[in-house]
This record gives structure tokens, C-alpha cells and sequence, in this order.
């Protein structure tokens, strides 16, 4: 049963991952990479890591729909519509994609595993929240940081209107110039 | 406490959950005639179930070139992600699955529709319904954020990520009390992931129907069934998280999680009829600046309750 579930979603990742530079609509493409994002959720799952798998099953769907939306918005050909592949030069990016992929795989079976000392913990959620929260705490809270400016310096470049084309030069016009009613404040 | 079902429980979840939506869509029945003025008969009341052999039987409507794949995909999508959300509902003292992260994985299938309804707008190759799949994408990245905080507000009133657990933390007083935005918050959510109500602008009257504009035969019932299922899921969740669960005197467990559930569940139906529809970008900043502040409060307050009480009170 448990290696089945292996056989299963395993391959379905890989496929799946494939399939995205075999479609010829953004829209398969993207669902696609999800399929293969919501296989390797599975996977981690079944090895036993509950909330990481549940969290990448989470995240990736939200952020592949995102995606979807963008990528189709800002594609070069005719809003995405149009069919498309997602590479550049073929042969070469598959000669190279096939070569990394045996290369990785390869290095599965050469490494020279470690055999497991102790037992795994009982609750492994916990565990990951108090390494998190404890001993990697410096590198979550720079990470966190670092994402939160990328975010409100990525929105700040891209509104089409700030607050001063709302309330005015001096911030003070009330209830803002807005081109559609309706709200908080209105 | 909270016992582990066997395999075969899996198949039990959508019969249940097919039950309790039935009787939903019954009350919703009754609540139309009601307010129509007609007298409620037998007929009203079957109206929703007779519904469903017109539609396996009735033809399916074809478009010019449409996506098929992500079409059906995405409309199976909606009732299996309603399904497979409550699977971790404990009911009295049984889940079917016990997983340690029940609310993350209940949180997971419920997103699950973001990418089954944008599918189902964008299969058909038509214009209405392909607006109608990104109004529910503008949609969730409204309501998302508030209803994780919800939820992690009874997380972390009872210091665990299991439904059952959760639900057994509140002995004393529930969540739904001493937690009443979060609450508020979690309900309101249930309506915008089952785009019903004040949420159902992504199938809108003024898009002559929005995603399911083009959808007849078996794919309008998978995605009409598979609203009301996530209703009726996102209502049976509600107990655990924040009505205490199977707990109350007299009757078992099973019991009071069926007569909690049905109460959320009418009060929901309820309250979609009477509540207007409220566009995305509204919402939007409704949520982002009222809801999310609301919410990290909320949070707050719990975190400081259970660190000085050293528990749920």
C-alpha cells in the first residue's frame, strides 16, 4: 500500500512536470506544474511530514493560480491566448534538462546514505515549529523581512494610485477621489 | 479520546456530508416559498432532490473550442475539494482521519476551489464565465487571509493543529465565546469559499450566471452540489473549532455535532437570503484593512490569554 502511494504520486510528479513544456496553452502549463506540486505535497505527506506537505499543497495552489493569472496576462503573444511553448531552443534545453535530471537521479543511488541513528520524533510538527522558532530564528526573521520589502516595494512601484491621488497633496481630502464608490471609508 | 475510523469510513464522508446538504438545501426550499408567499408543501421540499435526475439527464451545452480538460477538471474539482476538506471533521467522538494537521489540510481543499473555479471559467472559451472564474480569484485573495487567521486563532487557543483536539480543548468555554471576530470572521469565510450569498458575485446575476453561465446537465450539478457541500463543510467545521465540538449534556456526541451542524448550517442558509451580494473589490479592502488588523488582534489576544492562563480558559 504505502509503496504504491510511492509509485503513484512519484511518476505523476515527474510527468506532470514534463507535461508543462508539452502543452501548448498557459493555462494547461500552469495546472500542469500544480498537478506535479500537489503530487510532491502527497509525497511528503506519506513520508510522514504532515504540515510541509499540507503546506506546499496549500501555498502552491494558491500561488500556480496567481501564477496563471499573471503569466497569461503578461505573455508576449496576444494575452497568453495564443499557443506556446515554455522553452527556448529545444534540443538544448532537453539535452540539458534530460542530463540534470540522470544526474540527480544518479546521485540518488551513489550517495553514500548514513544510516539512521534514533527514532524520529513523535511530533514532527512541533519539531519543525521549534527549530523555526528557536535555533533558525535569525534566518526567519531576516527572511521574513526581506519578503515583506520585495512586497510593499513591488506594490508600491506598481499602484497606479497611491494615497496622495486619493486624499491629495496634503492628505487631507475626505472622502478620497475615487474613480468606483464604495469601501472602507466611503 | 477522539477514535480512528476505518478504511471503509472514507466512502461514509460524502454520504454524510450529501445528507446534511440535502436537509440544507430543503430549508433553503422552504425559505423561498416562505418569502414567495406559497404554502410549503411536500413538493417545495423536494424541489432541490428533483432536481438532480433533470440534470443527469438533460443534454450537455458545448462551446467553440473549449479547454474540456480543465473544464471538467475544474468542475470536479469543487465537489471533491468539498469532500476532501471534511474528512477531518471529527463527528462526536469519530474522524475518518486523524492527522495531526486536520485545520492546515481542511485550509488546503478549501483553496483547492481557487484553482477548480478559475478552471471552470476558463474551460468553456467564453467571456461571462471567464470573468466569473477570476472574480473568484479577486475573491479569495480577500477572503483567504482573514479565515487563516481564524482559523489559527483556534489553533492556537488549543495549542494544536487537530480538529479533535481543538474541539476537546474547549471544556470549559468555546472558541465561538472568548473568540467572538474570529468566529464572526470564520463564518463570513464559509460563504466566500462557497461563493453562496453575499459571495456568490463570481456566479452573479449580472453575468447571467457568471461560471456555471455555461455549465448545464451532470457538470451544473458537480458545481451546484459542490457549493453547497463546501457550505455544509465549512459549517460542520465550525464546530469543532468553535462550538465545542460533540460536547453537551444529555445526548451523545454524534448527536450534538449533528444538531450544532445543522444549526450553523440554517443560520448560513438563512442568512444568504437575506444578505446582498458584495463585489470582490470591496471586499478586498474591507478585509485588507478592517479584517487582517481585526484578525492579528484577535490572535494577539488569544496568545496572551493561553500564555498566562497556560491553557484555554
Amino acid at each position: 500500500m504505502t509503496t504504491a502511494v510511492f509509485w503513484i504520486l512519484g511518476p505523476l510528479a515527474a510527468a506532470s512536470g514534463f507535461m508543462v513544456f508539452r502543452f501548448s496553452s498557459m493555462a494547461r502549463a500552469t495546472i500542469a506544474l500544480l498537478v506535479s506540486f500537489l503530487a510532491s505535497g502527497g509525497l511528503l505527506i506519506w513520508l510522514g511530514l504532515a504540515y510541509l506537505g499540507t503546506v506546499v499543497i496549500l501555498m502552491m495552489i494558491m500561488e500556480m493560480v496567481i501564477m496563471a493569472v499573471f503569466m497569461i496576462a503578461y505573455m508576449m503573444n496576444p494575452a497568453g491566448l495564443m499557443p506556446m511553448a515554455m522553452y527556448h531552443n529545444k534540443r538544448g534545453s532537453l539535452a540539458i534538462s534530460i542530463a540534470v535530471f540522470a544526474l540527480l537521479a544518479a546521485g540518488i543511488f551513489a550517495a553514500p546514505w548514513p544510516r539512521r541513528a534514533g527514532a524520529p520524533p513523535r511530533d514532527v510538527t512541533f519539531q519543525l515549529g521549534a527549530a523555526l522558532m528557536g535555533p533558525q530564528m535569525l534566518t526567519m526573521i531576516v527572511l521574513g523581512i526581506t519578503l515583506f520589502a520585495t512586497m510593499v516595494a513591488s506594490v508600491v512601484l506598481a499602484t497606479h494610485r497611491g494615497r496622495y491621488d486619493r486624499f491629495g497633496d496634503d492628505l487631507k481630502r475626505r472622502p478620497p477621489a475615487d474613480p468606483m464608490r464604495g469601501g472602507v471609508g466611503r | 479520546m477522539v477514535g480512528s475510523a476505518p478504511l471503509w469510513a472514507v466512502l461514509v464522508v460524502p454520504a454524510v456530508l450529501a445528507a446534511f446538504t440535502v436537509v440544507a438545501a430543503g430549508w433553503d426550499a422552504v425559505l423561498a416559498a416562505r418569502s414567495a408567499g406559497r404554502p410549503v408543501t411536500g413538493a417545495v421540499l423536494a424541489a432541490p432532490l428533483a432536481e438532480v435526475p433533470r440534470l443527469l439527464a438533460a443534454q450537455r451545452r458545448t462551446t467553440l473550442a473549449p479547454d474540456a480538460l480543465l473544464w471538467r477538471l475544474g468542475v470536479a474539482a469543487i465537489p471533491a475539494a468539498a469532500v476532501l476538506s471534511a474528512v477531518v471533521i471529527p463527528f462526536g467522538h469519530v474522524a475518518v482521519s486523524r492527522m495531526t494537521v486536520g485545520v492546515v489540510w481542511f485550509n488546503a481543499m478549501e483553496v483547492l476551489t481557487w484553482a477548480g473555479l478559475w478552471m471552470a471559467g476558463w474551460g468553456p472559451n467564453a467571456v461571462l464565465s471567464l470573468i466569473g472564474g477570476y472574480r473568484y480569484v479577486a475573491q479569495g485573495l480577500a477572503y483567504e487571509l482573514p479565515l487563516m487567521f481564524a482559523l489559527i486563532c483556534a489553533a492556537t487557543g488549543a495549542q494544536s493543529l487537530n480538529a479533535a483536539d481543538i474541539a476537546a480543548a474547549q471544556g470549559h468555554l468555546w472558541f465561538a465565546v472568548w473568540m467572538p471576530a474570529a468566529f464572526a470572521v470564520y463564518l463570513v469565510s464559509v460563504y466566500a469559499f462557497s461563493f453562496l450569498g453575499p459571495f456568490a458575485y463570481p456566479a452573479g446575476r449580472d453575468l447571467a450566471g457568471g461560471v456555471t453561465a455555461e455549465l448545464s446537465g451532470p457538470d451544473r450539478l458537480a458545481l451546484e452540489a459542490g457549493r453547497w457541500l463546501l457550505l455544509t463543510s465549512g459549517a460542520g467545521m465550525a464546530v469543532p473549532l468553535f462550538l465545542g465540538g460533540g460536547a453537551g449534556p444529555a445526548l451523545p456526541p454524534w448527536a450534538w455535532s449533528a444538531v450544532k451542524t445543522l444549526a450553523v448550517l440554517g443560520l448560513l442558509v438563512w442568512g444568504r437570503r437575506r444578505l446582498p451580494v458584495i463585489r470582490a473589490d470591496r471586499y478586498a479592502e474591507l478585509a485588507w484593512v478592517v479584517l487582517i488588523p481585526l484578525m492579528i488582534a484577535q490572535a494577539l489576544a488569544v496568545a496572551l490569554v493561553v500564555l498566562t492562563m497556560g491553557g484555554p480558559p
